[in-house]
């Protein structure tokens, strides 16, 4: 199977050079003929396991506020105040 | 002191003794990190100044007589465990200068007992890998042969262990990477039951499949520094409660799924793995073959299910709010650049192979697919624990390869990973044992003996386990 390495590489939103690209979209058709083995199996009456259970914790507050905001914002790239900064999401060039 | 024969447990009673002190014990691994590590390259960071302070703190506790079993212990640390204050990259650029902001729960159990933290140990970037190679700050050498890897992706952590640069070490097991590695340096390494270690504070790679894990020299040393991380935590909801898994009596039955293990092992790997059942059939033990079909699934399965984990863990490293951040005018194109510039090779094709098996009209051929065959799987282990203690595998198919013989390969890297993904599929606790050696160009290359248990019957694998180590 063919995939578009460049349409997903979008998707995952990972500039790849040209080069990785190619090489990647010569890799993949036999990354994928081996994970496709699976389709041999039989999954009928297959049930998602019953080992799954909902943990949940008190919708209470933990702790008082700001009291971890500079040691979590001292690793942001940029920031404003007690804010993380980033660039603008819509350009108008487009 | 010797350290090539030094063990947690004879450590304990000689610093209990008052023969060595812990900062003496410190020291020393110290002066063996500085001669020995520039070949083997086990750390990317040694923290010489705190592991000394940590080490005289011991000393108080010990002189005090509140010593607990690690108290002065100097553990090496896989550098995608997070310690507050220190850098913990797992060892990709785009994390290079992060510092961590708070204690992952097992650091917080480990500094409860007074350990002392050597420095953070090299892996494959984000745990992707089994070899060590996909660093990016270059790879670790194999202590046995240091042309050859150390397996991976806990490979610094193994390597470490295995030259006497750490007691022991803490590694983390998403398909393999605490006991390939574990095998190819000649270690005991325990992938404990998933839920069974608190995943608070280790970098996610596979969250359904994660697990934290000791690296030690014996078994014994193994269950100490198990014991002192596992248990449940408020802080990770997959971790279970003590006794949510019934403990089983020992019957004294392995089984061997023969059929799976028919294909790809090397002879002289088969070799080791059936002296070590004639030597458990010697001990009294009853080996049964057992059918388990679904397990020729586990590899294809793994390599989707993990992929598509891995696209959705790896998104947070983004440039955002922390890491490297490469400026761009708009916010996509710092995303982009970002992970570009930031993420390896290996994370780069796991995040878009991830991005494909979960994508709109693929998902149900591969991902959901996936999940199903690893009912099957599952209910294989199921079926074959209601007649057996254990499952009996070996390790990896080969011993330690040299550096660079399987990097262009992808494919022929997965397959290290043939006998592990079982344990982390199916969620059971798993260990790899050393198992004697092989020669390979005139070096004798160590090879592990797997064991795979029911969930929370990390006890059998010690059990048995003792029974091959004692050989």
């Amino acid at each position: 199977m063919n995939v578009d390495i460049a349409a997903l590489a979008k998707l995952a939103r990972i500039e790849l050079s040209p080069e990785e690209t190619g090489a990647l979209q010569a890799e993949f058709p036999a990354l994928l003929e081996f994970v496709e083995t699976i389709s041999k199996a039989d999954i009928s009456g297959v049930e998602e396991s019953k080992a799954l259970r909902n943990v949940m914790r008190d919708d209470a507050r933990e702790h008082e506020s700001g009291l971890y905001t500079e040691a979590l914002l001292s690793q942001a790239p940029r920031r404003e105040g007690d804010r993380v900064a980033v660039k603008q999401v819509v350009s108008r060039k487009k | 002191m010797d350290l090539s024969t030094l063990t947690i447990a004879s450590a304990r009673r000689a610093l209990d003794a008052k023969e060595f002190s812990a900062l003496d014990l410190t020291n020393a691994y110290l002066d063996a990190i500085e001669k020995k590590d520039g070949e083997i390259h086990a750390y990317l960071e040694v923290w010489a100044d705190s592991a000394r302070e940590e080490a005289a703190r011991a000393d108080e506790l010990i002189a005090a007589g509140r010593a607990q079993a690690l108290t002065g212990i100097p553990l090496a640390i896989k550098d995608n465990i997070l310690i507050k204050g220190r850098i913990a990259s797992s060892a990709s650029k785009i994390l290079e200068r992060y510092v961590a902001s708070y204690d992952a729960t097992v650091i917080e159990r480990l500094k409860s007992q007074g350990a002392v933290f050597l420095g953070r140990t090299n892996m494959d970037e984000f745990a992707m890998g089994s070899s060590t190679e996909n660093s990016a700050f270059g790879p670790t050498k194999n202590p046995h042969d240091l042309s050859r890897v150390p397996g991976g992706s806990s490979g610094g952590s193994a390597a470490a262990v295995a030259a006497n640069l750490a007691l022991a070490a803490l590694g983390s097991d998403t398909g393999g990477s605490v006991r390939q590695p574990a095998s190819h340096c000649g270690l005991v390494g325990l992938k404990p039951t998933y839920g069974g270690v608190s995943r608070f504070g280790l970098m996610p790679m596979g969250s359904s499949l994660d697990v934290i894990g000791p690296l030690a020299k014996t078994i014994e040393d193994a269950g100490i520094l198990y014991s002192a991380i596992a248990g449940s935590d408020a802080n990770d909801s997959t971790s279970y409660p003590a006794g949510f898994y019934q403990k089983r009596p020992l019957k004294k039955v392995i089984g061997i799924p023969r059929a799976f293990m028919e294909n790809g092992i090397e002879p002289a790997v088969r070799e080791r793995f059936d002296a070590a059942i004639a030597l458990l059939t010697a001990k009294g033990y009853t080996i049964e073959d057992i059918a388990m079909p679904n397990l020729s699934y586990a590899l294809p399965v793994y390599y989707i299910i993990c992929p598509a984990e891995i696209s959705t863990n790896l998104a947070r490293y983004d440039g955002i709010r922390y890491g490297l951040s490469v400026d761009a005018a708009e916010i996509g194109e710092v995303y982009t650049k970002s992970r570009g510039q930031g993420l390896g090779p290996e994370s780069r094709r796991r995040s878009i192979l991830g991005t494909f098996v979960l994508s709109a009209g693929y998902a149900d051929a591969y991902y959901r697919r996936a999940r199903a065959v690893r009912e099957l799987i599952r209910a294989d282990f199921a079926r074959a624990f209601e007649t057996v203690d254990a499952i009996a595998l070996p390790t990896s198919p080969n011993p330690a390869f040299k550096i660079g013989e399987k990097a262009s390969d992808p494919l022929a890297m997965y397959a290290e990973d043939v006998f592990s993904v079982t344990a982390n599929l199916a969620g059971t606790p798993a260990i790899s044992i050393p198992a004697g050696t092989v020669a390979a160009d005139g070096v004798a290359l160590p090879v592990g003996f797997q064991l795979i248990a029911p969930h929370g019957n990390e006890e059998t694998l010690f059990a048995i386990g003792k029974d091959v180590e004692a050989a």
